[in-house]
């Protein structure tokens, strides 16, 4: 399960011409297949709901590599721009998934800057443009959500310890904080007292190093839309969606556990480290299978979500529970 | 003849709209699903809104009566039957859901699916409790069964519960649950036969003094 990098397999301009035969060709069998398979007529592309937001929506950034993945690394489709785009858990619009891409059309991300610094060497506040100057990867990633569903992104972004060395962290740093846009006018959600805006997340120190750590700017090629966490959000693809915090504007580097917007509200229920555990069951639901967004039949859930090359070695006791909720 | 249909309509419209209700939301969500209008998550379309439907008609269900106290409007009584019986549908529909479009009826995954979350386990005790008020609904059965009848079907209280804490267990965030939990809270509060007797006096007095200042009638 080792990650491969579309660069690795094959140099870009054969793929790509082969991939328009393929995506032709692909296509046609793919949907004929899912048809065939489970006679699910929700599978049928046909009339798209005017509120569905279409590719094309959000601009092509010239950093951005185009697009050029049609699976992740174990061969699952990726989850359509359309569903991706539409279909989102992003409190601080609204609790309701169908709901947050309207409520989020109008958001401001420029211009935005993101605050780094705590025990750093060279705290600096950095632009957008900044950010975009770091090499832009594509990066396939599935995404399972503590609710028990998934989807495969493919993400363009950079990973995270590139953007910590150019601050270079103290010794004494041992965990990241991250911080939503703190913004009620804009983001109606947060009005509600019910959560404790803004949004907090973080990573120990080696999770934040580790090279599947990503701050993704965007999905299919495109920059990302504001219901999927513009400008600039994180993703961390082996622990349960809610860690993958959205519109950063503040990154810190701390000696102290940060506590998470979730731990704060639920606190027996999402710990801080919440990696992806198909044997360790949410308090009130299991986390044993998932439903993947476009599919009919429920899928299995993978430890680490997949990712155990890759990361297990963060974790040496498997028994403990702490690291999976 | 139309004179008939209307008088026909005029006793009844309280009725007709209840299975309109009901069963227009049903038909709307069927041809969105024929035609494949759920893009995103079908599974989780029909489950939620078979779920919410049914609590939604459970809850007017329990409304009766307290409304009948509190205005004296007593034909919302004869509304029990249907509304039950549709909550017992959506319910019906709701558990078919579960058990064949999200688990395709694979026994493996539903025992763990039933063991590992006691949303299920409430869900379906309140389920069985519909059940069994749906069978003793029709007249003969509730002649047979006497003063028993009313025992049992007080259960609907007890479904009404059952079903919001299923609600609030499924969920990431209980505040749509704990709304529907007030609606029911209240309807219980005025179930109370004190609270019932005082407003039901207060009623009488207010027409009273209502009739007494508007007199209406030499």
């Amino acid at each position: 399960m080792t990650e491969i990098k579309p660069s690795e397999i094959t140099p870009e301009h054969i793929y790509l011409s082969r991939r328009r035969f393929i995506k032709g060709a692909g296509a046609l069998a793919a949907s004929s297949l899912i048809l065939a398979a489970c006679g699910s007529p929700s599978s049928t592309p046909t009339a798209s709901p005017t509120v569905l937001a279409t590719p094309g929506a959000a601009p092509a950034t010239s950093a951005f590599p185009p697009l050029s993945a049609d699976a992740d690394e174990m061969g699952a489709d990726l989850t359509t721009y359309e569903a991706i785009t539409n279909y989102c858990n992003f409190y601080e619009f609204t609790t309701n998934k169908e709901g947050v891409a309207e409520l989020a059309q109008d958001f401001q991300t420029s211009p935005w800057t993101v605050q780094v610094g705590g025990l750093v060497h060279k705290p600096r506040t950095f632009d957008i443009d900044d950010l975009l100057k770091i090499e832009q990867e594509e990066r396939v990633y599935r995404l399972r959500c503590v609710e028990a569903w998934s989807m495969v992104i493919p993400w363009v972004g950079f990973p995270l310890a590139k953007l910590l060395e150019q601050v270079e962290p103290m010794s004494q740093a041992k965990y990241v904080r991250f911080e939503t846009l703190y913004d009620p006018e804009q983001m109606p959600g947060q009005s509600s007292r019910f959560y404790e805006w803004p949004y907090v997340e973080g990573l120990r120190m080696d999770e934040a190093m580790n090279d599947l750590a990503t701050l993704a700017t965007g999905i299919y090629g495109k920059s990302l839309l504001p219901q999927n966490g513009a400008p600039v959000r994180l993703v961390v693809p082996w622990k349960y969606g809610f860690k993958s915090i959205k519109s950063i504007v503040k990154i810190d580097l701390v000696e102290e556990m940060p506590t998470s917007l979730w731990m704060a509200a639920a606190p027996r229920e999402y710990g801080f480290y919440a990696n992806v555990n198909p044997e360790v069951a949410h308090p009130r639901w299991s986390q044993a299978t998932e439903r993947r967004i476009g599919q009919t039949r429920r899928i299995d859930t993978l430890l680490f979500n997949g990712y155990t090359d890759e990361v297990a070695h963060l974790y040496p006791d498997l028994s403990k529970r702490e690291w999976f909720f | 003849m139309v004179l008939l249909v209307l008088k026909w309509l005029r006793s009844r419209w309280l009725q007709i709209l209840v299975h309109a209700g009901a069963l227009i939301p049903l038909a709307w969500i069927s041809w969105q699903y024929a035609q494949g209008l759920f893009l995103i998550d079908p599974v989780r379309e029909i489950t939620t809104f078979t779920g919410r439907g049914a609590l939604i008609l459970l809850l007017l269900m329990l409304a009766c009566t307290p409304i009948n106290t509190l205005f004296g409007f007593k034909q919302v009584l004869r509304l029990r039957r249907p509304l039950g019986l549709y909550a017992f549908i959506y319910a019906s529909l709701h558990f078919a859901t579960f058990v064949w479009l999200d688990y395709g009826f694979e026994l493996g995954l539903l025992v763990e699916a039933v063991f590992a979350q006691r949303y299920v386990v409430v869900g379906f005790a309140a389920g069985l409790i519909l059940l069994a008020l749906a069978i003793t609904s029709p007249r003969s059965v509730q002649k047979r069964l006497g003063k028993n009848w009313k025992l049992l079907h007080r259960l609907a209280y007890l479904a009404g519960i059952l079903a919001i804490v299923h609600f609030a267990w499924l969920v990431k965030d209980i505040r749509v649950p704990l709304r529907y939990g007030a609606v029911l809270a209240l309807l219980l509060v005025l179930r109370i036969p004190r609270v019932r007797k005082t407003l039901g006096s207060a009623r009488h007095k207010l027409r009273k003094r209502l009739s007494s200042s508007f007199p209406s009638s030499p």
